[in-house]
């Protein structure tokens, strides 16, 4: 057990904040148990839902602040599917944007100080990733039959390369989820650790703090980029991977 | 060394290692996360996201309406435009029209005037004339009559008893003439 | 200075995968530099590829965090 600890008494715990904990007294976790986890998903849900259905309701034309935030990640993300996956993707649109509501609102909220960052953890960013990998391969089965398969076969390669390519394809398929979760939980869990590493720092040098502090700030404002960019990324690739299962020509 | 036994006395009291890789939580992570999925489709599927396409619609078809509206007006404003400016020139061709009218007849009006005049003055002109010759007529008879008395008279004076009337008379109107 | 050796070979191996991020710096100043060339030769064309950017930007990105995520390992769960 390695400690990020020295001799000059430091005392940084970056990972502690990513820690699960039971919301109603201590005990062990199982699979029904509310905790910190279900809180800040609920806090996701209620503020998705404020923002969405409540700052919607007006139903003006010409629109509200918050139902013009709510008409703006709408377009956003509708253009967003439209551009890259064509018509056919607008189907999956209501999934994309749930996708992009949940991450994009859990990144946020886990940049409030004290808060938990679901999308932090590789189980729940793993989840959405498998779920976005199955359910683009089944896609692309039912749709598309075997010719699925000509993703794999990289038809305009010269012939005796194709195998290769084939076997190239096929591991980057796979690496997919793994990539597309990892990035996500990564980029959030490495931002969330360099801030913490940097308020121990602040905690240990006195007055000289405030060059710690400065840098906090500095990587704050990048990880509120970061939270949405990678919301963005998420979606993005997810459209990808849909539109590679809607028209798998190679 | 001190702190590898106080690293281990950390360890107890924070949970070991990454909590990502706790895989005691992971049913629990996983489970709540799809709840939460599963809650934030239906409500964005069911009420968030068809309203706002609705409202989206209503605005499109909302603007729509007001620039098929615009493009209306805009062609009824040509087409004021147009008779305005057609009545306008209708306008100009009647007044030109009149003015034409007024001035043939004010034209007319001259000439005859003008004639009226000139006859007028034609026959003050004659009559004047007319006057002067008698005038003339009689001032040169009268010269004539003054002058037949006077020769009379010389001659009665000068020469008495010679000549009469007559001869002095024919030689006066000879004189006169010559 | 007295110590365990897979501690110090734990710490080792973290600083050497934090190598790998600098990879990573690499690969998205080369997509982000060339994008942006590109689109100051083609303005017009550069809007419409901003996504493609970002999914470059991603690609390159994912490595740099798998080795931030080696290093984590190293630390933490080995």
């Amino acid at each position: 057990m390695a400690e990020a600890e020295s001799s000059t008494g430091f005392n940084i715990h970056p990972m502690d904040q990513f820690q699960i904990k039971p919301l109603f007294g201590a005990g062990e976790i199982h699979w029904y148990t509310p905790t910190n986890v279900t809180l800040w998903m609920l806090i996701a849900v209620v503020v998705a839902t404020v923002l969405l259905v409540l700052g919607t309701r007006g139903r003006a034309v010409i629109p509200s602040r918050s139902q013009s935030i709510a008409e703006m990640m709408y377009g956003f993300v509708y253009k967003m599917v439209e551009d890259v996956t064509g018509k056919e993707g607008l189907k999956y649109f209501p999934y994309i944007f749930t996708l992009f509501i949940f991450i994009l609102l859990a990144n946020f909220l886990g940049l409030i100080p004290g808060s938990f960052t679901t999308t932090s953890h590789i189980a729940v960013t793993a989840v959405l990733a498998l779920g976005v990998f199955l359910g683009v391969t089944i896609l692309g089965f039912v749709k598309n039959g075997t010719k699925f398969l000509g993703l794999f076969w990289v038809s305009s390669a010269p012939l005796a390369l194709r195998p290769v390519l084939a076997v190239i394809e096929i591991i980057s398929y796979f690496v997919r989820p793994v990539s597309h979760s990892i990035r996500l939980a990564g980029n959030v869990m490495a931002g969330h650790a360099v801030i913490k590493v940097f308020a121990g720092f602040a905690g240990a040098l006195g007055v000289f703090s405030i060059f710690p502090i400065i840098s906090i700030t500095a990587v704050y404002g990048l990880e509120v980029l970061v939270a949405a960019i990678q919301a963005y990324v998420f979606t993005i690739l997810t459209c990808v991977y849909l539109n590679d299962a809607l028209h798998p020509s190679h | 060394m001190a702190e590898t036994t106080h690293g281990a006395d950390h360890a107890v009291e924070s949970a070991p290692g990454m909590p990502q890789l706790d895989f005691s939580t992971f049913p629990n992570q996983i489970f709540w996360l799809l709840v939460t999925l599963v809650v934030l489709y239906f409500i964005l599927n069911r009420v968030a996201l068809p309203r706002i396409a609705s409202v989206l619609a209503d605005r499109q078809g909302a603007i729509q309406r007001d620039l098929d509206s615009a493009e209306q007006m805009k062609r009824q404003a040509l087409e004021a435009e147009e008779a305005y400016n057609k009545a306008l020139a209708d306008a100009r061709a009647q007044a030109q029209d009149i003015v034409g009218e007024a001035k043939a007849e004010i034209q007319k009006d001259l000439d005859k005037a003008i004639v009226k005049a000139d006859a007028e003055i034609a026959a003050k002109a004659a009559e004047s004339e007319k006057a002067i010759k008698e005038i003339r007529d009689s001032s040169a008879k009268s010269i004539q009559e003054v002058a037949n008395a006077t020769a009379a008279d010389i001659v009665k004076a000068m020469m008495p008893g010679s000549g009469d009337a007559k001869t002095i008379k024919a030689a006066v109107a000879a004189r006169l003439k010559g | 200075m007295e110590g365990n050796i897979a501690e110090m070979g734990q710490f080792i191996g973290a600083g050497l995968a934090c190598i790998g991020m600098g990879g990573a710096g690499i690969g998205v100043g080369t997509v982000a530099g060339n994008f942006l060339s590109g689109a100051l030769r083609n303005p017009a064309a550069a809007g419409a590829q901003t996504a493609t950017l970002f999914i470059g930007i991603a690609f390159a990105e994912a490595l740099g965090i798998f080795s931030f995520l080696v290093a984590l390992l190293l630390m933490f769960a080995v």
